[in-house]
């Protein structure tokens, strides 16, 4: 299954729900105001990076550009991806569960 | 073969699951996600519900929306069984996050830990939410 | 891979659907096939030729309108949620039709993926 979150983690639950009930070996990949949950240095980081042995965690390259965000370092384990990498996602994984 | 299909639907049976994450009445997304679920019905699919976070909120017993004017469209989820549609699903730790129990509950589910939501969730082919 | 996409939400308040439409572009690009667009809850709100943005600004309407006649990409507007919001086939821009969620549950059938965008 590959998740995917578009919530900023500070301001909504989904990133913390789908990392409660995605099973362990899912994608996960942050895109829109959720690509905040994939920085190092946030009060969030060490919840995501507790997991990244559970999960492959991806976050949407164009959407960490357009909040100014391309040069901050991304937690280790996050892979950086364009919509093509998104749509190649898509296809690897078995099914996709949008977290809304 | 498309010839093999007529008017009845006899196309392949998918596990579809609907993911009820949101309150009612603060947004339109619960009662709109119900008419998705009621039509899915007529397909003849491996229907599920889950309701997890706010989504629990959905199926509390007693609401009454004679205050606020809006339609109270909580009955219908005890409809669905009346459309096969009776597998419904709650996260343990979202009731209990929201000190709510099965007891607070307008219709019959099957209360899951997380871990046996996780499961569950993982094996459909089509997820949907709102 | 027969893709089918679901978009939650209209054009402006939220970014669904220009991340559904930058999804659905590289998918044509890299070859394949998107089945169907439904448009549900204020997702609707993409169909209306009314939309008027300022010219500096991208016009997500017509967006979708160019990639249904350059691609046959089926967008299907949800005729329930429409009717709600006072949308009906005067008010579709090209490419757009209505019709019913059963639409929605045929792509979940027929597409390899569905992928959704909202909120």
């Amino acid at each position: 299954m590959l998740h995917t979150v578009n919530k900023s983690p500070f301001e909504k639950s989904s990133v913390t729900s789908c990392l409660r009930l995605a099973k362990n070996g899912s994608g996960i990949l942050f895109l829109e105001d959720a690509v905040f949950a994939a920085l190092q240095g946030t009060s969030v980081s060490d919840v995501v990076a507790g997991r990244a042995k559970d999960f492959q965690f991806y976050v949407l390259g164009p959407d960490l550009a357009a909040r100014g965000l391309s040069e901050k370092p991304v937690i280790d384990g996050v892979e950086v991806i364009d919509y093509e990498g998104f749509v190649d996602l898509v296809e690897e994984h078995d099914a996709v569960h949008s977290w809304l | 073969m498309a010839e093999e299909f007529d008017d009845e639907f006899d196309g392949p049976v998918k596990r579809f699951l609907f993911v009820n994450r949101k309150a009612p009445y603060g947004t339109v997304y619960a009662l709109e996600s119900l008419e998705v679920v009621l039509i899915s019905a007529a397909f003849d699919q491996d229907v599920s519900l889950v309701f997890v976070d706010d989504g629990v909120f959905q199926i509390v017993k007693d609401q009454d929306t004679d205050g606020i004017n809006m339609k109270n469209f909580s009955r219908t989820y005890r409809a669905l069984e009346g459309y096969d549609v009776e597998k419904l699903y709650v996260e343990k730790e979202s009731l209990d996050a929201r000190g709510l129990t099965e007891d607070d509950l307008l219709v019959d589910v099957e209360i899951l830990d997380s871990q046996g939501l996780s499961d569950l969730m993982d094996a459909q082919d089509v997820v949907i939410t709102s | 891979m027969k893709l089918g996409i679901l978009i939650n939400e209209g054009p402006f308040t939220h970014q669904a659907s220009d991340s559904a439409y930058q999804f659905a572009t590289a998918a044509l690009k890299k070859g394949h096939e998107i089945i169907r667009v439904f448009f549900y809850h204020d997702g609707v709100y993409n169909s209306t030729k009314f939309a008027d943005p300022p010219s500096d600004d991208r016009n997500l309407v017509q967006q979708w309108s160019k990639m249904a006649e350059e691609h046959g990409v089926e967008l299907i507007v949800c005729v329930a949620a429409a009717m709600r919001r006072g949308i009906n086939d005067d008010a579709l821009a090209p490419g757009f039709q209505i019709s019913g969620l059963g639409q929605l549950i045929e792509a979940g059938i027929e597409a390899d993926r569905l992928v959704t965008f909202g909120d």
